[in-house]
């Protein structure tokens, strides 16, 4: 249909009808000016929301620096606020600690699903697990933590840390004074279980991006298909799954709830899985506006929360691209 | 006429809805055997119970036999790969693996071992390279990904991909039907030249490709085999009064 008809057929029409009748042209364009604008800005919301955030935190984290280089605070292994030592590094270890060991439990179990439901499962059977996954995904951060408490940590203090001392002593990784099941472990494995749903979504996403008739290409000259997702589907999809697995481990960097009530949150580097740990969300969350009174305490908090931002920030932007890549626009 | 693959009382279910009825068909050795009729009427359907791509689809049934050398491919002991091995297929558009022009045609030879050394596998890529009329196009960039070459190229990359596994019997399902005339014109007489090796059954939607390729015919309607026998009958003496309507272009 041709502009002219548009017109032709619309104003009779208006008439017969007895409708008021339509604005002006210039007013018409005027109102879509406005919209497109408006909607525009708020569109842009949240970026100036995370600049205005980043630059905040970066200003109130100001006054520590020009006490301390920002490596000394980095590097720093003493965390003693009374006595104006602030070190970090136990802070940012811990934060890695307790999110490789949850990213690297979480990883091989979720492939395997995402594998299963994009590439084995009928479709009846996917259609009843997809809501499954996204319920386990809406379950309150806080409720895993008391799951963690109640049956993780005792599982890992009674069962797990004897048994790796026992067979596994010889490594280090997995030798601990620490008797109780608080510990990086723990906080692993409540980790683990919270970002799988995520990352198992985001994978099959991506497998599902390898078009069928690729499969078929491979299975008609008689490859199983196990060998088709070796060689074919994994192949192909390699940079979307790794970037889905980095955006999962930025969950997993941010999560703080779960992780902070069941990691024991002492300040030391940690040296095995079954040590304590302090990530840098529990380090903010227990103690942001207590004893402010303490001479750049507020800095050191919020140097933390700016550390924690710009790294999540950093791996989030680089695997949403990635992904944007592959998945073009149905990912929002 | 020695038949390579014999069909009977075949019967195809997506779900609930039937879509192939009863099909009797014999397929002659060493000739093309073209499929005909409208769209929608189990022509790929047909085609995809010959490799056992059928069960691919969730919810699919199949009853009755399809024998390939008197051999049953749906019997309990068959490995589903050997006959996929064994039957090739050129699909309705060329997908070309996510790796090299060589490694797209090793593919299959290196699933299934089929070679001793690298060299072996090298002589073999370039040999079903030189069959498909690719070698002299693509000889300098052979480690180049197969996504570079144009439609025409990836289609007959395709063909060397599936004739590398050495199977009997190639099908294609309107395997010209993304191609422009002259790539069209290619593949065409390449399948001329192969079906002195091998056996082929093409689907088409094209009238005159089937007239330039059939030494035999299969006429379908809504899930059932109306006719079939060797082109020149068919084509010129159509018994059944629908075949006839579609060879006069009223279907
Ligand atoms: N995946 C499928 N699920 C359900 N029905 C299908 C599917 N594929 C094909 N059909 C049905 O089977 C019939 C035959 O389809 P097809 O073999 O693709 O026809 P043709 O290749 O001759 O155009 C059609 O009625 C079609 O609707
Ligand atoms: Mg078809």
């Amino acid at each position: 249909m041709s502009l002219q008809d548009i017109v032709i057929k619309e104003q009779p029409n208006a008439q017969k009808e007895g409708r008021p009748s339509r604005p002006s042209l210039a007013s018409r364009r005027r109102q879509e000016r406005v919209a497109g604008r408006t909607l525009f800005i708020i569109t842009l919301l949240p970026v100036i929301l995370i600049v205005l955030i980043t630059a905040a935190l970066a200003m109130r984290f100001w006054p520590i620096l020009k006490e301390y280089s920002l490596w000394e605070l980095v590097s720093g292994t003493v965390w003693k606020p009374m006595q104006g030592k602030f070190g970090f590094w136990p802070f940012i270890a811990g934060t890695f600690w307790v999110t490789i060991v949850g990213v690297g439990l979480a990883v091989p179990p979720c492939l395997l699903t995402a594998l299963y439901l994009s590439e084995y499962a009928r479709a009846a059977t996917r259609a009843l697990m997809k809501p499954l996954l996204d319920l386990l995904a809406a379950i309150p951060s806080v409720v895993y933590g008391v799951w963690g408490v109640v049956a993780i940590v005792p599982f890992v203090g009674d069962t797990l840390a004897p048994w790796c001392k026992k067979t596994l002593g010889f490594i280090p990784l997995f030798t601990s004074k620490n008797p109780t099941g608080y510990s990086i472990l723990a906080g692993g494995i409540v980790l683990a279980v919270m970002i799988a749903p995520f990352i198992i979504a985001v994978t099959y996403e991506v497998l599902a991006t390898v078009s069928q008739g690729l499969r078929e290409a491979s299975l008609a000259v008689g490859a199983t298909r196990w060998q088709t997702i070796r060689a074919i589907v994994i192949r192909q999809t390699m940079p979307g799954i790794v970037a889905g697995v980095v955006l999962g481990a930025t969950r997993a960097l941010g999560e703080t709830m779960a992780v902070l009530m069941v990691v024991g949150n002492v300040p030391q580097v940690p040296k095995s899985i079954f040590d304590t740990a302090y990530p840098l969300p529990a380090l903010i969350a227990n103690n942001y506006g207590e004893m402010m009174s303490i001479p750049l305490y507020d800095a050191a908090l919020l140097g933390a929360a700016f550390m924690l931002l710009v790294i999540v920030l950093v791996f989030n932007v680089v695997s949403t691209l990635v992904l944007q890549r592959m998945l073009g626009r149905r990912w929002v | 006429m020695e038949a390579h693959i014999q069909v009977r009382n075949l019967n195809a279910f997506y779900g609930k809805t039937q879509s192939l009825k009863d099909i009797n068909i014999e397929i002659p050795r060493r000739q093309i055997t073209v499929i005909m009729g409208p769209s929608g009427c189990g022509k790929t359907t047909l085609l995809k119970t010959f490799n056992r791509f059928l069960e691919l689809v969730d919810d699919t049934k199949i009853t009755g036999e399809v024998l390939v050398d008197g051999r049953n491919i749906y019997d309990r002991d068959v490995d589903v790969t050997e006959v996929r091995k064994c039957i090739g297929l050129l699909a309705q558009r060329p997908y070309p693996l996510p790796m090299s022009i060589y490694e797209n045609v090793a593919y299959g030879m290196h699933i299934h071992r089929m070679k001793n050394s690298r060299d072996e596998y090298r002589k073999a890529v370039r040999h079903y390279l030189e069959v498909t009329g690719l070698y002299e196009e693509v000889k300098h960039r052979l480690m180049t990904p197969a996504t570079s070459l144009s439609i025409g190229q990836q289609q007959r990359l395709c063909l060397a991909r599936g004739l590398a596994v050495e199977p009997e019997i190639i099908l294609g399902d309107e395997p010209t039907s993304a191609l422009d005339p002259i790539s069209s014109q290619h593949i065409e007489r390449l399948l001329l030249d192969l079906k002195q090796d091998y056996t082929i059954v093409v689907v088409t939607h094209t009238l005159r490709q089937a007239k330039r390729l059939a030494d035999y015919v299969i006429y379908m309607y809504m899930g059932e085999v109306l006719e079939s026998g060797p082109a020149r009958e068919v084509f010129n003496n159509p018994r059944h009064e629908r075949t006839r309507a579609y060879l006069e272009g009223q279907i």
